[in-house]
């Protein structure tokens, strides 16, 4: 019964996070464009699916993905290993973006747009490798920025002078990178994030913090996101200048 | 029958994405941890909660939302919409003929942020680690509030055209200034929600605006102009956020200076 309750709260709270796109889409669609939703029954059908699906991942995040990144985290805590830390660490970072399909869609796209540029041969082959190689910068960077986060957050060095550094590498890559790469570049540093990642991730920094003395979970604990959204933009641009 | 096989191919595309992260896992538990995971029947039942619900997000997204929204994006582009609601048929369009597109662009970015589940799941994460100091909402509605201001100011690029870099580093500047300045525990937060802000929801939509908007306006090419909509949407939440800690502190403390005076005259 209680379990039922709760479960009824948590489909609640999902239709109010959905709530806002549905009001802006329905908006534009009937009033500013003035047609019909094509298919309603559709539409409907996939909200539902949509409002359930928020609901069951918030209830999974709380009861698998935090957990887990806090338990690993405790655990090398414990175990006191830096060279297994870091490792698993690049792993994570590594492991999680080259399969991410938000980076997938992005890499062919530059591909294409490479390729109708110029900058690679217009067949088949010189895209997938070129694509391939992309997603092979990006999964590398993502891996040396949790690496670098993670090591960050056991020295318990600023964040900022960190991102400070980033940033500049961003601006002085800018001014040398070809300019088609640039828009890729700095997107590919928001999508690289997935959704399963991210509260892993999460939990995984704050747990360290958690467990090492001298550190505060608030300040030092969060960031790791934040390198791997820079880091890509980096070595974005350092592919395009190679190639 | 057709929602099925979507459903189907969803979840099995979900499970192989999520599969290297799971290797990745059991084996460094395995191998160099070592150590039973404390609950772990819980812990797996969780785990399917999370492909379940990853999957129907995904499809319910696709089925629903994502043709509407992607549609939308392009009839609002379109040359022939715009100059109809401008009312001056033959001129060349400018800037600030696009109300509905710069309207769509801030509407979508706020709405889709507000459903992000990444996003979700920091603030939660963000609260519990605050001791309740940030509040769930207030932090999501502070980035969706950045994601606004960062895809409005983002098509305005693109209608104009003025190279990307120079808003990027403009804003890399303000944040850096707003760092020296902001309460030292939201700084490593704030960063971090430029970059879960655009995820699942957010990035489909918002490509789909961008790309749209650089193959319809002439002069504009969708190599040069149609990306960077998504890099807007991560850099300006960190401003957004810095300035909600500023804030939420600077409100706490004239509460705190009301109090006192208060409490002065009543002993007076």
């Amino acid at each position: 019964m209680e379990q039922l309750r709760q479960f009824i709260d948590s489909l609640l709270c999902s239709v109010r996070d959905l709530l806002p796109i549905v009001l802006v889409v329905a908006f534009f669609q009937l009033v500013v464009i003035q047609q019909p939703f094509p298919d309603l029954v559709n539409v409907i059908t996939g909200c539902l699916l949509v409002v359930l699906g928020l609901a069951l991942f918030i209830r999974g995040l709380e009861q698998c993905l935090f957990p887990i990144g806090e338990s690993i985290a405790f655990s090398f805590a414990r175990k006191a290993n830096l060279f297994w830390l870091l490792l698993f660490s690049f792993a994570l970072g590594f492991g999680t973006t080259i399969a991410e399909p938000a980076l997938t869609a992005v890499a062919d796209e530059a591909a294409r747009i490479a390729a109708s540029g110029g900058v690679i041969a217009d067949h088949k082959e010189a895209l997938d490798s070129y694509a391939l190689g992309l997603r092979i910068t990006v999964a590398l960077s993502v891996g040396f920025a949790i690496l670098t986060g993670v090591f960050r957050i056991i020295k318990g060095w600023p964040i900022q002078y960190l991102i400070v550094g980033g940033y500049l590498g961003v601006v002085i890559m800018t001014a040398f990178a070809p300019p088609e790469i640039i828009g890729i570049a700095y997107d590919s540093g928001g999508v690289t994030t997935s959704t399963v990642t991210v509260p892993l991730v999460t939990a995984l920094g704050v747990g360290l913090a958690e467990s090492i003395k001298g550190r505060n979970p608030m300040v030092d604990g969060f960031g790791l996101i934040a390198f791997a959204s820079l880091t890509p933009m980096i070595f974005v641009m350092a592919y395009g200048m190679i190639l | 029958m057709e929602l099925l096989l979507h459903l189907l191919h969803t979840g099995l595309s979900t499970v192989l994405d999520v599969l290297p992260i799971v290797t990745i896992i059991l084996g460094f538990q395995v191998l160099v941890l070592r150590q039973q995971i404390p609950n772990l029947k819980r812990v797996l039942i969780g785990f399917v909660y999370v492909l379940v619900g990853l999957t129907l997000f995904l499809v319910g997204l696709e089925e629903a939302l994502f043709p509407v929204g992607k549609l939308m994006a392009q009839q609002l582009t379109d040359p022939a919409f715009i100059s109809a609601a401008a009312h001056i048929p033959g001129q060349p369009l400018h800037w600030n003929n696009y109300t509905w597109v710069y309207l769509f662009a801030a509407a979508i970015g706020f709405s889709t942020t507000i459903a992000e589940p990444a996003l979700i799941a920091v603030a939660i994460k963000a609260n519990q680690v605050s001791a309740g100091a940030i509040s769930v909402w207030g932090l999501r509605v502070a980035v969706a509030l950045g994601v606004t201001t960062g895809i409005v100011l983002g098509t305005f690029r693109i209608i104009t055209g003025t190279p990307l870099h120079y808003y990027i580093i403009t804003g890399y500047v303000i944040v850096l200034i707003q760092t020296m300045f902001a309460p030292r525990m939201i700084i490593a937060l704030a960063y971090d929600s430029g970059g879960v802000t655009t995820s699942t929801v957010t990035v489909p939509l918002v490509a789909a605006l961008g790309l749209g908007l650089a193959s319809t306006i002439p002069g504009r090419s969708a190599l040069l102009d149609g990306f960077g909509l998504i890099a807007f949407a991560s850099l300006f939440p960190i401003m957004s956020v810095i300035g909600y800690a500023q804030l939420s502190a600077w409100w706490i403390k004239r509460q705190q200076r009301l109090q006192l005076r208060d409490s002065n005259d009543n002993d007076r």
